[in-house]
């Protein structure tokens, strides 16, 4: 059974999800909403990677040797500056929406083993994950303008 | 007669449930005049705060000599605010702006109107000039104009400039009470009426020290509750203010956690069954999901986390869930805190689930603080659309861009609006160039303050002020105009139970001083803006033409104006929406459950309330709405800030009866000036006694941000908390530092966060951790704080009573 690596690939990219929304943050203290905000969505990632951390223990003794080119590689730090903080937003948007579509696949995963109680985790985190990618992107939408046409 | 300084709320005139409350008619006249000394009264309400207390201004000689309360209006039945007795003295004061000003170097010299108009339409022009030249151009506008000139400038700004920069201090102030009132209900409009003081038999007050922002509200729950009958009382507030000593249940709760009592209040009016399940069901969505959230705080946790006690929160429970006609008023204890619309959004819960909408006494007032609050939001010129439209419905832009004959995209509805701690930002970042500031002083109001002037002072940026007088602001401009106030100039503007007043001018403006509206007319005629056609874009030339056209602009809109005209106010006030099947307007809103959600007609397609994540058309669309209100559930969050080892209090800031936002006006009437001279902070005996604290010692208290100097009042706020009122700033301290010389440790706003709300953006005012430090002794001499209000000292502290005297007093006549 090779759930094991899905998970242990969601488990992965929620941590770096929580480390980047932390630097991000930081990296934009001077915007107080993005600050605050990426504070909140850090720990919110860091608990997703808690509560799937079980479940990949549990898999992993029945999983084979781990596929090649699992893990992506999606953030390498952060920018300064209004486009910068733009752009910092889009990373954690494609981060973000990696750990969406990885939450799908392992809520198929786990219909098909008849695990239930990881498919409420699923069903709790996906709408987290979901909210934070509006959250992201109603933040990009507000930034762009000023940031693309206005700014010199 | 009466001393309205030593008592603020007058004599009483009790009355029992149903009954129409008695008329008292409060009036003050200047410099012995009396009644037969009048030439003039000329129809006008409060400027000083929301209620919207009808006046007549009296008039002599060409000069206001006093005020007087009109018995036949909705509002206040005769009755008026200490701060409106007096506070129309400041017209008055000889340092009123009367001529324009620029600057020249490091001064500001006296000028021309031509002159002055001209460098502002000289930067415009050249800014707006190439592309994204709209996005240079920032408005932060006010609660205190008229509806007239609210329309004026956001027409200017969305259809003439094209730029979506503009906010009021709206957005300091009420900005969660629209979007609470958006979110619950589907557009902004608060459902209740005054009335439902007189029909209630509970009334709870959140966050919301009516005794000292709306006095006249509070004569009239004051009058109920001398009465027979008289409705139970429940304060949540953490300062012990008239409102808690009065209350029968008083929740003096850790700042910060009103979330978690509310979640807990729910789910014990849940568990206990008091619940209206048949209105639940006809009429709201999200039960399942609000029961689901609220389940996680039984009392025990709440209590916690609240630092209340159990019973206090049971017996609380059990005053709103008892209660037949349930009376539920909200201001910045919850929209200037942490979780601001989340919480707000529960307290229409409670009257959603509890069926507690739209019939006499069971009402609910999402409340505004400035006189004009409510005129910003339907105008659009804060963050909002003119009529309570909707940013991301593209039927409504069209609307509107029909209605000023422009191309749909020259009104900035491509992203949200930008509100107002993201313009500072901006004009902080350099990509606002020109800053248009008008009736508010941002130098002492908004957030860490050291900040705000470092932006106002930078060179780069060309900031115009039009004001009363040279305030802290005002002096960091490039240009200043000066402004006509209330009493000089006709508009119309709205309380906060939708009654419309209209204000006339009773007298001239002072030298070269001219009508807000004035001003911005004057813009767009030298801007030449135009439409579609080639023909200007603002044809109007006075207030009536504004307001026959704003009627067009509400048409159809919850706050529909068309039956309303200027001679129908002359005779009193009318509550929105007034039309040809209402033309006395309508006393509450949904009476039939009916709510605006339909996705064609609400104003917002809805927020995430953690993080302010805006939702798509199609999904608030999928949740078929049908009429229904929301029951919007969050889980609690602790504040953005709380107390540390190094910083262990928590900072609140607030008002007193006395003093209206920054003293502009109220600090220049005599009385007001008398009561509440100099800023002072409060601390409670348990946290004053280890600094070594005691009443009137000068202390220090310190945040991350900034420094602010003030001798302590030893009172009643709760044990952990330090509160500092937020009116005072520089341009009358004792030290005499202005804005950008000098020392700056007067402003409570040394000290705020700038942190906001993710859903209204509103600032957070309430949660700041500071330390205390003694830097001298009292000598003997009592803290300069107001003996009345929330600042009174324990019996018997020997403290002396706050009083006005012979120069306070005023006749209140009753029937």
């Amino acid at each position: 059974m090779h759930l094991a690596h899905y998970l242990g690939l969601l488990h992965k990219a929620q941590e770096r999800l929580g480390d980047a929304f932390t630097e991000v943050g930081k990296a934009h203290a001077d915007e107080p909403d993005v600050f605050h905000t990426c504070e909140k969505l850090a720990t919110q990632c860091r608990g997703h990677a808690e509560k799937l951390a079980p479940f990949a223990r549990r898999y992993a003794e029945e999983a084979p040797a781990e596929p090649d080119r699992l893990h992506s590689e999606l953030f390498s730090g952060t920018r300064t500056g209004p486009i910068g903080l733009l752009r910092d937003l889009q990373d954690l948007y494609l981060m973000a929406a990696e750990c969406d579509i990885c939450w799908t696949v392992v809520g198929q995963a786990a219909y098909g083993a008849r695990d239930e109680d990881l498919l409420g985790v699923v069903k709790a985190c996906e709408q987290e994950t979901s909210i934070q990618l509006k959250w992201l992107r109603t933040r990009m939408k507000q930034a762009a303008p000023q940031a693309l046409v206005v700014a010199g | 007669m009466v001393d309205r300084i030593a008592d603020p709320w007058g004599p009483r005139t009790p009355y029992g449930p149903g009954e129409r409350w008695p008329v008292r008619v409060d009036t003050f006249l200047a410099d012995g005049h009396t009644e037969a000394d009048v030439q003039r009264w000329v129809p006008s309400a409060s400027i000083l705060h929301s209620n919207g207390d009808a006046m007549d201004i009296a008039v002599a000689d060409d000069r206001i000599v006093g005020v007087r309360g009109r018995s036949g209006d909705r509002v206040n039945h005769g009755r008026v605010d200490p701060k409106d007795l007096y506070g129309w003295q400041a017209n008055h004061s000889p340092d009123r702006l009367r001529r324009p000003l620029v600057r020249e170097g490091d001064r500001l010299v006296e000028t021309d109107w031509d002159t002055a108009m001209g460098r502002i339409v000289a930067r415009s022009r050249e800014l707006l000039d190439g592309p994204g030249g709209w996005g240079h151009f920032g408005f932060y506008t006010s609660g205190q104009l008229f509806l007239e000139e609210y329309y004026t400038l956001s027409v200017i700004g969305k259809a003439g400039l094209g730029t979506p920069h503009m906010d009021g201090n709206t957005r300091l102030c009420t900005a969660t009470a629209a979007a609470a009132l958006k979110a619950s209900f589907g557009t902004d409009g608060q459902p209740g009426s005054y009335t439902d003081v007189d029909h209630c038999d509970a009334i709870a007050l959140w966050g919301h020290n009516v005794a000292e922002t709306q006095t006249v509200l509070w004569m009239r729950m004051l009058d109920r509750r001398r009465g027979p009958n008289p409705p139970a009382m429940l304060a949540v507030d953490p300062r012990a203010t008239p409102v808690a000593r009065e209350a029968d249940v008083h929740l003096a709760l850790r700042n910060g956690t009103n979330q978690a009592l509310l979640n807990g209040l729910l789910r014990e009016v849940i568990h206990r069954g008091w619940y209206d399940e048949a209105y639940v069901e006809a009429h709201t969505l999200g039960f399942e999901e609000l029961c689901q959230v609220v389940e996680d705080y039984p009392v025990a946790k709440v209590a916690e986390i609240c630092d209340l006690r159990a019973a206090d929160i049971e017996r609380a429970a059990e005053l709103l869930g008892r209660s037949e006609r349930l009376l539920s008023t909200v201001l910045q204890g919850f929209y200037q805190s942490n979780q601001a619309t989340a919480a707000s959004c529960q307290v229409n819960n409670l009257h959603l689930i509890r069926g507690m909408l739209g019939r006499p006494g069971a009402g609910l007032y999402q409340m505004n603080g400035q006189p004009t609050a409510q005129n910003n939001r339907e105008c659009g010129a804060d963050g909002d659309l003119p009529g309570l439209r909707n940013w991301a419905n593209e039927e409504h832009i069209a609307e509107l861009a029909r209605l000023w004959n422009v191309e749909v995209d020259r009104i900035p509805h491509w992203a949200p609006p930008t509100h107002a701690m993201q313009i500072f930002r901006y004009a902080e970042q350099g990509s606002i160039k020109l800053l248009w500031i008008s009736a508010t002083n941002p130098a002492v109001s908004l957030p860490d303050l050291a900040r705000i002037r470092r932006i106002l002072a930078n060179p780069e940026l060309f900031v115009v002020v039009q004001d009363l007088f040279l305030t802290e602001t005002a002096e960091l401009a490039d240009v200043v105009l000066p402004a006509a106030t209330w009493g000089e100039k006709t508009g119309t503007f709205t309380s906060v139970d939708r009654t419309v007043h209209i204000s006339d001018k009773a007298v001239e403006p002072p030298g070269e001083a001219r009508p807000d509206l004035d001003i911005f007319l004057d813009y767009a005629r030298r801007m030449d803006f135009r439409d579609s056609d080639g023909n200007p874009l603002i044809t109007w030339t006075g207030p009536e033409e504004v307001f026959e056209a704003w009627k067009e602009c509400s048409r159809g809109r919850p706050c529909d104006y068309t039956a309303i005209t200027y001679d129908k106010l002359r005779t009193g006030g009318i509550q929105w929406p007034c039309t040809d099947e209402h033309p006395d307007g309508t006393e509450r809103l949904y009476t039939d459950g009916v709510f605006n959600t339909d996705p064609d007609y609400c104003e917002s397609y809805g927020h995430d309330l953690a993080t302010g994540a805006e939702l798509l058309p199609e999904e608030y669309r999928a949740k078929q709405p049908g009429g229904r209100a929301f029951l919007h559930a969050a889980a609690y969050q602790p504040s953005p800030e709380v107390p540390s080892g190094e910083f262990p209090l928590l900072l609140t800031t607030g008002r007193t009866v006395y003093q209206f936002h920054t003293r502009t006006k109220t600090g220049r009437a005599a009385q007001l000036v008398h009561a509440a001279p100099e800023s002072w902070v409060e601390l409670n005996p348990a946290d004053a006694e280890p600094l070594g604290v005691g009443e009137g010692d000068l202390v220090r208290i310190e945040s991350p941000r900034g420094v602010v100097r003030a001798r302590a009042r030893i009172c009643g706020v709760r044990r952990g908390v330090v509160f500092l009122p937020f009116h005072y700033g520089y341009w009358d301290a004792a030290d005499g530092a202005a804005p950008g010389e000098g020392r700056h440790d007067r402003a409570a706003n040394e000290l705020t966060i700038t942190a906001w709300d993710p859903v209204s953006k509103q600032p957070i005012f309430k949660v700041a951790a500071v330390r205390v430090v003694k830097e001298a002794d009292s000598g003997g001499r009592p803290s300069p704080a107001p003996t009345v209000g929330g600042s009174a000292p324990p019996e018997g502290s020997g403290i002396p009573a706050t009083v006005g005297g012979p120069a306070a007093e005023a006749p209140s006549r009753g029937e």
